[in-house]
Parts: structure tokens; sequence; C-alpha cells
């Protein structure tokens, strides 16, 4: 094995398109529920605003939702036909998790999703909300059962080996589906979620209450995203800061390549905020650091200490033989630190925004609706440098310290990859741009001014637009 | 029978479901095209399997990670083996799934007929090499002794027999999705469909014929039940033939499930005791019992599928209830695809 270019294309391949992927899911995760939400309120309350808002944002779900769900088909198959020598490592293990997305969660979403499009004139009013909300639950326990495979990738819990064939066998799959590692994560995932929705259904109202039009239905939804996101957001801090103590005591070489910390420091570890780091001479340059804050972060106490990158490397060295054992620090200390900005930029202008429209003001300031439309995109930032993060740093193992991600490739031609890369980049890329020229459309055209009616119930009267 | 037995015939069933729900999805994706006389035809075909085509979809998906919970080591040999025809079935995976979806976003006759083409090629392709995939399975591919695939070749998976297995899976699917559209829609299409569904079953019964003389002959160990599974589908096939002809399309459609389950048990049945044939050395072949995962893994997914299986084919058949009525091209234009 060792095949460096079958590997790099291959590690290439996955990485986009995992990446790729995840545009969608944290939209889907976030605004389903949202969506829910209006469905009930209409449901119980009759008010034509949360109609006009659930069409409205339910249609971009759907758009987001439709590309979200394919490109994850093409992960599973992946799995497969590009790493098929992981796939025999981990099997035994890896796809209980996945068996359980498919027949508890995959099914539920779909169906459930179809019964809600098309069922509004077939089901009673009460049958058809809860369809949404399956959906929902569905969604969710999608991306539980996914992070728990991904968690035992970063923290194989629950086996033994085989002694004969050298593979993990599961023989404990509550540890499997409970470890820390994955609640946290999985927390993490969903409030991940819930910023990316909130600060996109902010931004979408901010489009439309800086034209003044739609305004009853978007000062609803632009309180209530602000409210969501400084909610979620907050979690997110404790949620990040509890996932950070789990991964220092599972995956301390995340850490110290994250933090770009080479020798061990503590107690009273301090943190860098700018670095310039040298990977070849395993130091920094130069760095910028706040006294004491990592041994907080890392472990909950000033006293904490963190072990340093070169340490960790000598005690990896003695366990598996000589290698490279530590990840590309550089993508690790700035991706983590992007991912932590991204994320909660959105959240923090939200603080602003609340206190600029507070009692019904609109402020006149261009940059004021610029800001509030264009941060649309950090919570997307945040949730991409944050994968790249977690599977960067804890490079080289694809399983954490079982199986190296060269080893893990499937012996196939790299002809098979110069065919299938620029078919994934050529089909990606188009439908990349279809898929945003729709979503703007939609946007644009705002919750819809007709007057059908939803089940069973009369024509509402158009409400008058305020101008 | 042990777990990995049992693991088996899940597959088999998984991949049953698949090609009886998603086939007919297939045939409509095409027939949308080539019958449709104008874009709201067209919607109104698509309207039909609006509501169910994505779950009927998650068949394939549960199929595929069956496979690679149950037989790792099936899943690791096979998935590389058949790198290019996977590559264009995911392709047209999402092609298909993108089309059907955002045609409806746009009104305006381009936009809508490029979606339609595209639903049509993509459900052509995938109903072919599905055919092609789980035949060139039965056929056998190059793995050594370490089971793995050693062959550098693109096209493994392609030879005569498998490309007969895809030609029959192909004239089913729009033999079954025309059937599927003479029972749930209304009009001009319902009759056009009729008349479709029984020529189509002509050419699907003629090559599943064949399909099943060949799996009898040169892959079975020659032995009764793959003998009466083979006849199984071409008696339920003439079956739906002369259902169709009699414009009784229900009929038509559970016969089309019995010849799918034969079709695929006719392969299974071949296969067995092996899941993947080696063309190096009949004697590295990855077997059942050789491919399985541990006890422990198979009880927990059993347990599983013990749960979830059941509810989820309660809750897809209450789904299919709901949308029990006949769509017409006005029912078409108001829904979520209108």
């Amino acid at each position: 094995m060792g095949d460096d270019l079958l590997v790099d294309l291959s590690r290439l391949q996955f990485a986009t398109t995992t990446l790729y992927h995840y545009l969608f899911v944290p939209l889907t995760l976030g605004l389903a529920p949202y969506v829910a939400l209006l469905e009930t309120l209409h449901w119980r309350t009759g008010k034509d605003v949360y109609r006009r808002l659930a069409r409205f944002f339910g249609s971009l779900l759907v758009i987001n939702f439709a590309m979200g769900i394919v490109t994850g088909i093409v992960q599973e198959f992946q799995f497969g036909m590009n790493w098929s020598v992981f796939s025999r490592f981990v099997g035994d293990v890896f796809g209980a998790p996945l068996a359980m997305e498919g027949l508890l969660a995959f099914f539920l979403e779909s169906t459930f999703l179809g019964l809600w499009l098309f069922g509004r004139d077939r089901l009673p009013r009460g049958v058809h909300v809860a369809c949404i909300w399956i959906f929902t639950v569905g969604t969710w326990a999608s991306a539980y059962f996914i992070i728990v495979a991904n968690s035992w990738m970063q923290h194989p819990v629950g086996y033994e080996m085989d002694p004969l064939t050298g593979y993990p066998v599961l023989n404990d799959i509550g540890a499997v589906l409970f470890q820390p590692f994955a609640l946290w994560a999985y927390a993490h995932t969903v409030l991940g979620g819930l910023v990316a929705a909130s600060v996109f259904v902010f931004a979408v109202a901010a489009y439309h209450l800086k034209r003044r039009q739609h305004i009853p239905e978007m000062r609803w939804a632009w309180r209530t995203a602000i409210a969501m996101g400084i909610i979620a957001a907050g979690g997110q801090m404790f949620v990040g800061d509890a996932l950070g103590v789990v991964v220092t005591d599972v995956q301390p070489m995340k850490i110290a390549a994250g933090e770009a910390l080479w020798e061990t420091e503590g107690p009273c570890a301090s943190l860098g905020v700018v670095a310039i780091i040298d990977q070849q001479a395993r130091e920094n340059t130069w760095e910028l650091s706040i006294p004491c804050l990592l041994s907080i972060l890392a472990t909950d106490s000033v006293d904490g200490v963190v072990v340093g990158a070169n340490e960790l490397q000598a005690q990896y060295e003695e366990r598996f033989g000589p290698g490279d054992y530590t990840p590309n620090v550089w993508i690790a200390f700035y991706s983590f630190r992007l991912m932590i900005a991204f994320g909660l930029v959105g959240a923090a202008w939200m603080v602003v925004a609340w206190w600029r429209t507070r009692k019904g003001r609109l402020p006149e300031g261009r940059l004021f609706w610029a800001i509030s439309i264009w941060i649309v995109f950090t919570p997307w930032l945040g949730n991409m440098f944050g994968w790249i993060f977690t599977e960067n740093a804890r490079q080289p193992w694809v399983v954490y310290d079982m199986l190296l991600t060269k080893d893990a490739v499937s012996q196939i031609s790299p002809t098979f990859l110069f065919i299938s890369l620029p078919v994934f980049f050529l089909l990606y890329g188009a439908f990349a741009i279809v898929e945003f020229l729709l979503l703007r459309r939609y946007v644009i055209k705002g919750p819809p001014d007709d007057d059908e009616p939803m089940a069973g119930q009369p024509a509402p009267p158009r409400p008058a637009q305020v101008a | 029978m042990g777990l990995p037995e049992l693991w088996f015939i899940i597959v088999a069933v998984l991949w049953t479901g698949f090609f009886f729900l998603e086939g007919f999805d297939f045939g409509v994706g095409m027939l949308s095209r080539f019958l449709g006389a104008d874009e709201a035809e067209r919607g109104q075909m698509l309207t039909a399997i609006g509501p169910v085509w994505d779950a009927d979809e998650v068949w394939l998906i549960t199929g595929g990670i069956a496979i690679f919970a149950a037989f790792p080591a099936w899943y690791a040999a096979l998935f590389p083996a058949a790198y290019l025809p996977l590559l264009i079935v995911i392709v047209a995976i999402v092609v298909r799934a993108v089309a059907i979806e955002y045609r409806s976003k746009r009104p305006g006759p381009a936009w809508r007929s490029r979606w339609d083409t595209a639903v049509a090629i993509a459900s052509l392709l995938l109903a072919f090499l599905f055919g092609v995939f789980w035949a060139g399975i039965v056929h056998g591919i190059p793995i050594d002794a370490s089971g793995q695939f050693v062959g550098r070749s693109l096209l493994s998976f392609i030879n005569v027999y498998s490309v007969l297995g895809g030609l029959t899976l192909l004239s089913f699917s729009l033999a079954h999705g025309a059937t599927f559209l003479a029972l749930k829609t209304a009009g001009p299409v319902q009759v056009k469909n009729e008349a479709w569904a029984a020529r189509f079953d002509v050419v699907a019964g003629a090559l599943m014929t064949a399909f099943a003389a060949w799996t009898y002959w040169s892959y079975s160990r020659g032995d009764a039940v793959a003998l009466a599974v083979g006849i199984l589908a071409v008696v339920a096939m003439f079956i739906a033939l002369i259902a169709n002809i009699r414009r009784r399309p229900l009929i038509a459609f559970w016969a089309h499930g019995a010849a799918i389950a034969a079709f695929v048990a006719s392969m299974f049945i071949a296969l067995y005791p092996e899941v993947l044939p080696s063309t190096l050395d009949p004697s590295v072949s990855l077997t059942v019992e050789g491919a399985a995962a541990s006890p422990y893994s198979l009880t927990v997914l059993t347990v599983v599928a013990a749960i979830g299986l059941p509810l989820v084919i309660a809750y897809q058949a209450w789904s299919f209830w709901v949308f029990r009525k006949r769509i017409t091209v006005e029912d078409a234009a108001r829904s979520h695809y209108g």
C-alpha cells in the first residue's frame, strides 16, 4: 500500500463531496423544526401570517433538502467505492449505526416529507402538522446516527479485536451509541444547524425589511430568528467547551494541533490567538497568547496540564513505531479559530440588530441592512471549518489509533479517480449554481400573496401590503 | 438457519422492495417524457409518484447498507469492482432527484422540458444499471484470496449475461411504470398507459424468460427450487401481460411484484452459498458465512430490522393509502409539483 497519489485523490474526493453535502445539512436541521413550529402555530391560531411564513420557509426547506439527501447517498456509496479497506475493517461496528439511520430515520424522513408536501388536502389538519414534526424527528435522528458512526472513528469504543482477522468486532452497542464524545458532538452539530438556520431566517427577513415589504411576516421572522440564534449560539459556547474537554481527553493530539501547542504546558497553559507555525521545526516562530486560558478551556481548571504535540509524537512512536503522527498544525490551528469566529459572529450581530430594531424601529442605514443580509454566509463557513478542523486534526488516522488513512483506500487504479473527480466537480458545481439561483429567486419572491386556502379552510382575505 | 442466512434473505427482500417500488418510479420517469403529450401530462405522471418516490429510493440505501453492515467483506469487494457503473448510478440518482424536485420550481416549458429529459435519461440508466449490477454479481468478478478486487478494468461488470439482466430490469420498469400509471391516473394519460403496459409486458416477459433460463442453466445448481423460482418469474409476467391486455392493471401490478421477487430470488439462489463468486479461482469466492459480520453485530442488526422494517412497511403502506386517489391533470397543477 502507500500509493500516495491514490490516497491523495481519494481524500480530495471524499473531503470535497463531504463538505459539499454539509452545505445542505445544517439548514435542514435548523429549518425543519422552524417550519414545523410555523405550521403548528397556524393550526392552533389560524393566523394567516403563520401560513404564509410556513409556505415561504417550507419551500426553501424543500429546495435545500432535495440536494442534502442525494449528496448524502453519494457518501454512503463512496465508503465502499473508494474506502473499501476501511469498510472491510470497520464494517462490523460502523455498519450498525448506518443501518439504524436507514431503517429508523431515513425512511421516516422521506415518507413523511412526501405526506407533508402532497397531503395538505388529503389529511386532517392535525395529522398533516404531525407529518412535518415526524419529518423533523427523522432528520435529527439521521444526524444522530451519522455522528455516532463518525464519533466511533474519532474514538473507538464498544469493540474487541478479532484475533483471527485483526478487525474490531462490536461487543457493546450501548457504548457506541451513548459515548460522551458522540453525545456532545451531536449536540454541537444540531446547535450548529440551529445557528445556521437562525442566521438564514434573519438575513432573509433583513432583505425584505430593508425594502419595507411583507412587514408583518418578516418582523415575526426577524424576532424569532434573533431569539433562536442567540439561544443556540449561547448553548453552543457551553457545548463546544464540553466537547473540547472530551476531545482533550481522548484525542490529545487534536487539541495540541488545534492550539499549535508543541511543548507540554501547565499549570496555567496559555492560549494562542495568532501564531506563525513552523511544522518542519515543530515550533511556533511567533505567537500572541493569553495566559492560563488554554488550561481553563481544555481541562476546566487553571491548574490543568495540556500535553504538547512533541511529547505526544514521542508517545506515538513508542506505541506504533516510527512515523509522523502530527497533523497539519497550520490547518488545525486556523480552522479551529475560524470555526469559532464564523460560528459566533452571526449571533453577536443579532444582539446589535435586536438593539437597533427594538420597539419596532426599522433603521435607515444601508450598512446595517447590508451586514444583516451578507452575514448569511458566516454560519456556513463556521460549519465548514468545524469539519475541516475535526477531520484534519485527527490525521494520520482514519480510525483513531487503529487504522491509518493511507492504509484505508480501495486498491483501485488512480484512473478511476481521474474519471470520478471531474465528474463530481462538474456535477456538483453546476448544481450548486442551480440551487443557489433557485433559493435566491424564492427568497426574493417572498411569502406567497396568493389566496390559496390551506386544507379545510376558506380562503383568507388578502391582508393589505404595508408599503 | 443461522443469522448470516437470515441476513442473506433480508438483503434479497430489501432489493426486491427496491425494484418493486422504485421500479415503477423509474418507469414513470421514462414514460412521462415519451408518453406525455405536453408539459401538463408529464407533470401529471410525475405527480402520481410525487409523494412516494423518495421513500421508495430509501429501499436502495437500506439494501446497500445492509450489505455493508451484515456482510462487510462482500461490500468491500463489490463496490470498488463496480466503480464505473456505481459512479454513473450516483450521478443519475443526484440528477434525477434534483430534476424531479426542481422542475416545478419555475414555470415555463423550456425549464421544465429540460428537467423532464434529465429525469427520463437518469431513470433509464438506473433501471438498466441495477440489472447489470446484480447479474454481474451472479456472474462473478476477479477477486483474489484476500477477498479484494484485483481488476484494473472499469468494465468488469459488463458481459452478455449482465447486459441481459440490465435490459430485463429496464423493460420490467417500463411495464411496471405503465401499469402504475394506468392505476393512478385519469384521462388520456390513463388510456395511453393501459395500452403501453401490455406492449411493454410482451418485451419484459420475453427478456425475463431468457434471463430466467440462462440463470437456471448457467449459474444455478439445477435444483428444483431454482427451477420453480425461474418458472414463477415467467408465469407471473405472463399473468401480468394477460391482465394488462384485459385492462386489469391492479392484477398486473401485483403479478409484477411476484415476478420481480422471483427475479431477485433466482439470482440469490444461484449465488448461495456464495455472495460473490471469483472469476479467477472458484475456491476463493466470498461465501455467506465467510463474508458475514460477527454474531453480536448481526444480532443488533436483527433487532433493528425487527423493529424498523414492520414500521416502515406499515407507514409506507399508509402513505400509499392516503394517496390512493387517481391523479388528473388538474390535481397535478394544484399539487406541490404544480
